[in-house]
C-alpha cells in the first residue's frame, strides 16, 4: 500500500534531523496559523499564490531562495563544525549523516538557492528592464516557479522522512547505483531535481521568447540593458544545457528503478559516461548562475560611477563568447582519468580561453568607474568587493585547468575553495548586491545602508578567512569530503576555517538585521519617485512598486541609455506636463494551475521515490486535469480601464516632480 | 570624505592577506605538500603549477591594483578628478583589453600543451632503470596493492624502493576512487573495468600521505593507505619477507565486501590472473551494502558493521 515508506523512514534514533526538521514543521505551521489567524490568506493567495504578475514571481523566487540559501548555510556551519572537530576523532556526525549533509548543501546551494536568486532577479527585472508588460509566458512563468518550490521541498522532506543522497551533489555512478544506494536518498535528488529541472527549462523558454520577441517599441538588441543580455545568455545556456540533465538523470532513473545498465557496473554500463554528460550540463550550468551575475554588477557599476557602461558592445561579445565557450570545456571536471596529453590539453586551452571574455569584462567595469563620480553604497561595495575578489578565484579556475596543476589539485580542497570563490565572490555577492539595488522598485523604499555595509565586511572578511585555509589545506593534500582525518597539519587551517564561518554567521545576522530595521523604517526610507538612485534603464522610470502593467504608455525607447536619454533631454516620454493619452489595459488573469501542477507534482515526486505506485497514478491524473481545464478557460485576461491606468499613474507623475536627479522633468 | 573609508579598508584587507600568503610560504614547505614532492613527477606538476601562478599573478596583481586606485580617486567627493560621463568608448583601450587576456592565454596555452603532453601520466618515465610494476585496486573502503614480479600484496600499505621507477596499473573493484599521494605527484581515477596508468618515483625515504581523491561512500575517509618509501636493499628484503595467506578468489571475496579502518595486512602467493580478472570483470564488483533507509529489508542506517 505504502510502497517502500515504513516508520523505519523517520529517523527516531538520530536527534539531529529529527529536532531540526521537528522545529521546522513547528515554524511553518506556525506561519501559517498566524496568516490564518490574521485572515491574510486571501491576500495571499490572490496576490501572490495564483499570482502571475512577473514581479510577484520574481520576489517569491528571491524569497525562496534566501529560505533555501539559510539551509544551505547551516549545512555549511555544521561540515565545518565536524571537520574542526574530527580530527583523531569521529566528529559529532557519522559518516552516514555527515555524507548527506554535504550532498544536500551542494544540491540545495546551487539548484535551490542561487538559481532561483537568480532567477528570481531575472524576472523581476528583465520585463521592467524591456519595457513590457509582462513575460511572454505569464501562467507558465508561474508553473516554473512552483516546480522549482516543489523540487526545493522534496529536498528538504528527506531530512525526515527517509534520506538525502550520500553520493555529493552531482549522483556520480557506480555509487549512486542501487546496488551501492539502495536507500531512497538518490531517488529524492532525482525526482528533485528532475522536478526542478523542468521549471527551470520553461523558465529558459519563457525568458528567450520575451527577450527576443516582446521588447518595448524602439528598443533594438544593442539598446538593451547589459543585464537583460546576460539574462538572455543564460537562458539559452538553459535551453542548450538542462535537456542533457534531465536525459542524463533519466537514464541513472531508468538503472535504479527498472534494472537499465547505462551506468552500472555490470552488463556493460559506463559510468564514466555519466561524468561526461552530467559535466555537458554541470560547466554551462556555472555560468548560467554566473552571467546573470554579471549583469547585475554591470548595472549597478554603470549607476553608481554616474556613467553608461564602458565598452557596450565589448561586453555583449564577451558575454555571447562565454556562452559558446562554456560548452567546449566540460572535461576539465576530470582530466585526472588519463584521457591522455592531446585531449587534455585542448580542453585546458579551451577553458583557460573563458578566461579572455571575463578579463574583458573586468577591464570594461574597471574603465566604467575611470571617469566615474562613484558613490559607495551597499550594492556598489558587493560589486567592488567582487572585482576584487573574482579575479583571483578565475585565477585559481585557470590554475584548475592546468592539467599537470590538476593532476595535484583535483578533488582537494583547494578545488573546493576555488568553486566557493567564484560562486560566492560571484553569485552571491551579486544576488546581495541586485536585491539591495532593486528593493526600493519592488517595495519602495530602500534599505538601511548601515546594516547592509556592515553585512558586506563581514561577508568579505568571513569569505576570505573561511576559504584561504582551504587553499592552504588542498595544498597540503587533503581532499573534499572528509568526515574525519589524522593529519595534524591540516588541523589549524580547518580550526581558521571553521572561525571564519562565525564572521559569515556575523554578516548573516546583520543582512537579517537590515532588512528588520528597514522594513521597521520604511517610512523614513520610503522612495515616492521611482528612481532613488539616479537610474539608467527602464525599471526606473515607473514607480515603484511599479503598478501590474509597469507602465501606463509603453516607452519609446531612442538610445541605449533609455531612461537616462529621456531624463537627460527631460522631454517627451510622458511629456512635461502634458499628460500621455491613456488607454484600456489587458493584463492576465491569476491562475491556480502554478500552484496546483505543483502540489500534484510533490505527490508524483514523492510516490515515486517510495514506490508508491497508485499514489504516483492520482498525481499525473490530477497534473493532466489541471493542465486540461486550464487549456479551456474561456477568460485569459481582465481589462483595466482607462480611467484607472491613468489614476495610478497620475500619483506617480506628481512625486516624480519632486524628484532629484531631474527626474522632476518628466 | 566619508566615502573613502571603505576602500581603505579593503586596500587593507588585502595587504594582510599577501602578507598572510608571503608568511604561510614556509609553512607549506612542510609534512605532504604538493609543494615540497619527492620525486620527478610531482616536481615536473608542481613547476607547471607555480609557473601558471607566476604568469597569472603578473596580469592578476596590476589588475587588482587598479581597480582598488579607480574607485578610490574617481570617488564622488573627489574634487580633483575629472568626470566624464562620456567616455564610453575608446578603439585602443578596448584592443587593449583584448590583448592582454588573449596573449596571457597564449603564454599560458603553451604551458598547458607542453605539460600535458611531457606529464602526462601514462608515459613511461625516462628512466634506465626497469620500472617496478605495482597493480593497484580499489574495493570498499581498502586499497590493495599486487606486486605481480614478486607475487606479494599488501593491503593499505604501499612500499616502494626509492630512486626506481614504478608504473601503476589501477582499477576499481567497486565505485570510482581516486590514487592520490600528494608528495609523489599526479592522481589517476580508479575505475571498475577500466585500467588507468600512471608512473611515478619517489627520491626520498619516508612515510607519506596516501589517500583516495575521490568520494566513495560512508567509508571513504578510512580509505588511507600509507605510502612508504625504502631504499632498494630494504626493498627487497621486504618483499622477500613478507608473510601472510596467498590472494586468490576467496580472499578477492573477502575484500569485496564492505569495511572500514582495516589495519595493513600482506598476502603471499599471487594469483597473477587476478588483476585482469577484476579489470575485466570477470569478478563480481563489490557488493555494496545490506541496508539502508528505506532499502527493502531495512535495518538501521547506522548498525552496519565495521568488519574484520
Ligand atoms: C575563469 C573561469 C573559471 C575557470 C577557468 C574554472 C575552472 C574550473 C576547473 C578546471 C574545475 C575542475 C577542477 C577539478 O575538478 O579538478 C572547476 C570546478 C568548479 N568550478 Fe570553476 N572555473 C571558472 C569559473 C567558475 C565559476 C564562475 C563558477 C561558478 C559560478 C565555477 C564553479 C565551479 C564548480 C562548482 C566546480 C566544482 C564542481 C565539483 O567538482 O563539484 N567555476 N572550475
Ligand atoms: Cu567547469
Amino acid at each position: 500500500m505504502l510502497g517502500k515508506l515504513t516508520w523505519d523512514a523517520i529517523p527516531f534514533d538520530q536527534p539531529i534531523p529529527l529536532i531540526s526538521g521537528a522545529v521546522v514543521i513547528l515554524a511553518a505551521l506556525g506561519v501559517l496559523v498566524w496568516v490564518i489567524a490574521k485572515g491574510w490568506l486571501p491576500y495571499l493567495w490572490k496576490e501572490w499564490i495564483t499570482s502571475v504578475d512577473h514581479k510577484h514571481i520574481g520576489i517569491m523566487y528571491v524569497l525562496l531562495g534566501l529560505l533555501m540559501l539559510v539551509r544551505g548555510f547551516i549545512d555549511a556551519i555544521m561540515m565545518r563544525a565536524q571537520q574542526a572537530l574530527a580530527f583523531h576523532a569521529q566528529g559529532y556526525l557519522p559518516p552516514e549523516h555527515y555524507d548527506q549533509v554535504f550532498s544536500a548543501h551542494g544540491t540545495i546551494m546551487v539548484l535551490f538557492a542561487a538559481m532561483p536568486l537568480v532567477i528570481g532577479i531575472m524576472n523581476f527585472v528583465v520585463p521592467l528592464q524591456l519595457g513590457v508588460r509582462d513575460v511572454a509566458f505569464p501562467t507558465l512563468n508561474s508553473v516554473s516557479f512552483w516546480l522549482t518550490a516543489t523540487g526545493a521541498l522534496l529536498v528538504n522532506m528527506s531530512l525526515i522522512v527517509g534520506e538525502f543522497a550520500r553520493t555529493g551533489w552531482l549522483p556520480y555512478p557506480p555509487l549512486s547505483e542501487l546496488r551501492y544506494s539502495p536507500g531512497v536518498g538518490v531517488d529524492y535528488y532525482l525526482w528533485a531535481v528532475q522536478i526542478s529541472g523542468v521549471g527551470t527549462l520553461l523558465t529558459g523558454i519563457n525568458f528567450v521568447t520575451t527577450i527576443l520577441k516582446m521588447r518595448a517599441p524602439g528598443m533594438t538588441y544593442f539598446r538593451m540593458p547589459m543585464f537583460c543580455w546576460t539574462a538572455l545568455a543564460s537562458c539559452l545556456l538553459i535551453l542548450a544545457a538542462f535537456p542533457v540533465l534531465t536525459a542524463t538523470l533519466a537514464m541513472l532513473t531508468l538503472d535504479r528503478y527498472l534494472g537499465f545498465h547505462f551506468f552500472t557496473n555490470e552488463a556493460g554500463g559506463n559510468a564514466m559516461m555519466f561524468m561526461n554528460l552530467i559535466w555537458a550540463w554541470g560547466h554551462p550550468e556555472v555560468y548560467i548562475l554566473v552571467l546573470p551575475a554579471f549583469g547585475i554588477y554591470s548595472e549597478v557599476i554603470s549607476t553608481f560611477s554616474g556613467k553608461p557602461l564602458f565598452g557596450y558592445r565589448s561586453m555583449v561579445a564577451a558575454t555571447l563568447f562565454i556562452c559558446i565557450v562554456s560548452f567546449c570545456v566540460w572535461l576539465h571536471h576530470f582530466f585526472t582519468m588519463g584521457a591522455g596529453g592531446d585531449v587534455n590539453a585542448v580542453f585546458g586551452i579551451a577553458t583557460s580561453i573563458i578566461a579572455v571574455g571575463t578579463g574583458v569584462k573586468m577591464y570594461n567595469w574597471l574603465f566604467t568607474m575611470y571617469g566615474g563620480r562613484i558613490r559607495f553604497t551597499t550594492p556598489m561595495l558587493w560589486s567592488l568587493g567582487f572585482m576584487t575578489t573574482f579575479i583571483t578565484g578565475g585565477m585559481t579556475g585557470v590554475l584548475l585547468a592546468v592539467p599537470p596543476a590538476d593532476f595535484l589539485l583535483h578533488n582537494s580542497m583547494f578545488l573546493v575553495a576555488h568553486f566557493h570563490h567564484v560562486i560566492v565572490g560571484g553569485v552571491v555577492f551579486a544576488v546581495l548586491a541586485g536585491i539591495t539595488y532593486w528593493w526600493p522598485k519592488a517595495f519602495g523604499y530602500r534599505l538601511e545602508e548601515f546594516w547592509g555595509k556592515a553585512a558586506f565586511w563581514f561577508a568579505l572578511a568571513g569569505f576570505y578567512v573561511t576559504f584561504v585555509p582551504l587553499y592552504v589545506v588542498g595544498i597540503l593534500g587533503m581532499t573534499r569530503r572528509l568526515q574525519h582525518y589524522d593529519v595534524a597539519e591540516w588541523r589549524p587551517w580547518l580550526m581558521i576555517s571553521a572561525a571564519g564561518i562565525l564572521v559569515l554567521i556575523a554578516g548573516a545576522i546583520c543582512q537579517m538585521v537590515q532588512l528588520s530595521v528597514s522594513f521597521l523604517r520604511r517610512n523614513e526610507l520610503r522612495d515616492t519617485t521611482g528612481d532613488p538612485w539616479d537610474g539608467r534603464s527602464l525599471e526606473w522610470a515607473t514607480a515603484s512598486p511599479p503598478p501590474v502593467f509597469n507602465f501606463a504608455v509603453l516607452p519609446q525607447v531612442q538610445d541605449a541609455e533609455a531612461f537616462w536619454d529621456v531624463k537627460r533631454r527631460a522631454r517627451e516620454m510622458h511629456g512635461s506636463g502634458s499628460e500621455p493619452h491613456y488607454e484600456a489595459l489587458e493584463m492576465p488573469r491569476n491562475s491556480p494551475t502554478g500552484f496546483v501542477c505543483a502540489f500534484f507534482a510533490t505527490i508524483i515526486g514523492f510516490a515515486l521515490v517510495w514506490h508508491i505506485w497508485w499514489l504516483m497514478i492520482v498525481g499525473l491524473v490530477g497534473a493532466y486535469a489541471t493542465f486540461v481545464v486550464f487549456a479551456w478557460r474561456d477568460v485569459p485576461e481582465y481589462v483595466i480601464p482607462a480611467e484607472e491606468v491613468a489614476r495610478l499613474d497620475r500619483a506617480n507623475r506628481i512625486a516624480r516632480q519632486e524628484a532629484p536627479y531631474g527626474a522632476s522633468a518628466i | 570624505m566619508k566615502s573613502v573609508g571603505p576602500m581603505v579598508r579593503q586596500a587593507a584587507l588585502q595587504a594582510l592577506l599577501c602578507l598572510a600568503a608571503v608568511m604561510l610560504a614556509p609553512s607549506l614547505a612542510c609534512a605532504d605538500s604538493i609543494l615540497e614532492p619527492v620525486g620527478p613527477v610531482g616536481r615536473g606538476d608542481a613547476i607547471i603549477l607555480l609557473d601558471a601562478v607566476v604568469i597569472m599573478l603578473a596580469i592578476v596583481v596590476p589588475t587588482i591594483m587598479v581597480t582598488l586606485a579607480f574607485a578610490w580617486w574617481f570617488r564622488a567627493s573627489n574634487t580633483r578628478a575629472v568626470y566624464r560621463p562620456n567616455f564610453t568608448y575608446s578603439g585602443r583601450i578596448e584592443l587593449i583589453v583584448w590583448s592582454i587576456p588573449t596573449l596571457t592565454i597564449f603564454l599560458l596555452g603553451g604551458v598547458i600543451w607542453i605539460g600535458s603532453h611531457r606529464l602526462d601520466p601514462f608515459e613511461p618515465l625516462p628512466s634506465t632503470a626497469k620500472p617496478l610494476e605495482i597493480d593497484a585496486v580499489t574495493f570498499d573502503w581498502k586499497w590493495l596493492f599486487i606486486y605481480p614480479e614478486q607475487r606479494i600484496a599488501s593491503v593499505n600499505r604501499l612500499v616502494v624502493p626509492v630512486g626506481r621507477p614504478l608504473h601503476f596499473r589501477i582499477t576499481s573493484a567497486s565505485v570510482f576512487n581516486v590514487f592520490f599521494v600528494p608528495s609523489f605527484g599526479c592522481m589517476i581515477y580508479a575505475m571498475n573495468g577500466m585500467v588507468s596508468q600512471l608512473n611515478l618515483q619517489a627520491d626520498k625515504p619516508g612515510k607519506y600521505l596516501g589517500l583516495s581523491a575521490h568520494f566513495s561512500g560512508d567509508g571513504f575517509s578510512d580509505m588511507r593507505f600509507d605510502p612508504i618509501a625504502v631504499p632498494a636493499a630494504q626493498f627487497a628484503d621486504w618483499a622477500a619477507g613478507v608473510k601472510g595467506a596467498p590472494l586468490d578468489r576467496a580472499a578477492v571475496g573477502v575484500l569485496l565486501k564492505q569495511s572500514r579502518a582495516v589495519a595493513p595486512y600482506t598476502y603471499r602467493g599471487v594469483d597473477p590472473a587476478l588483476f585482469d580478472a577484476i579489470a575485466s570483470q570477470k569478478l563480481p564488483p563489490g557488493e555494496g551494502p545490506q541496508s539502508g533507509r528505506g532499502a527493502p529489508g531495512t535495518q538501521n542506517a547506522m548498525s552496519r558493521g565495521r568488519a574484520p
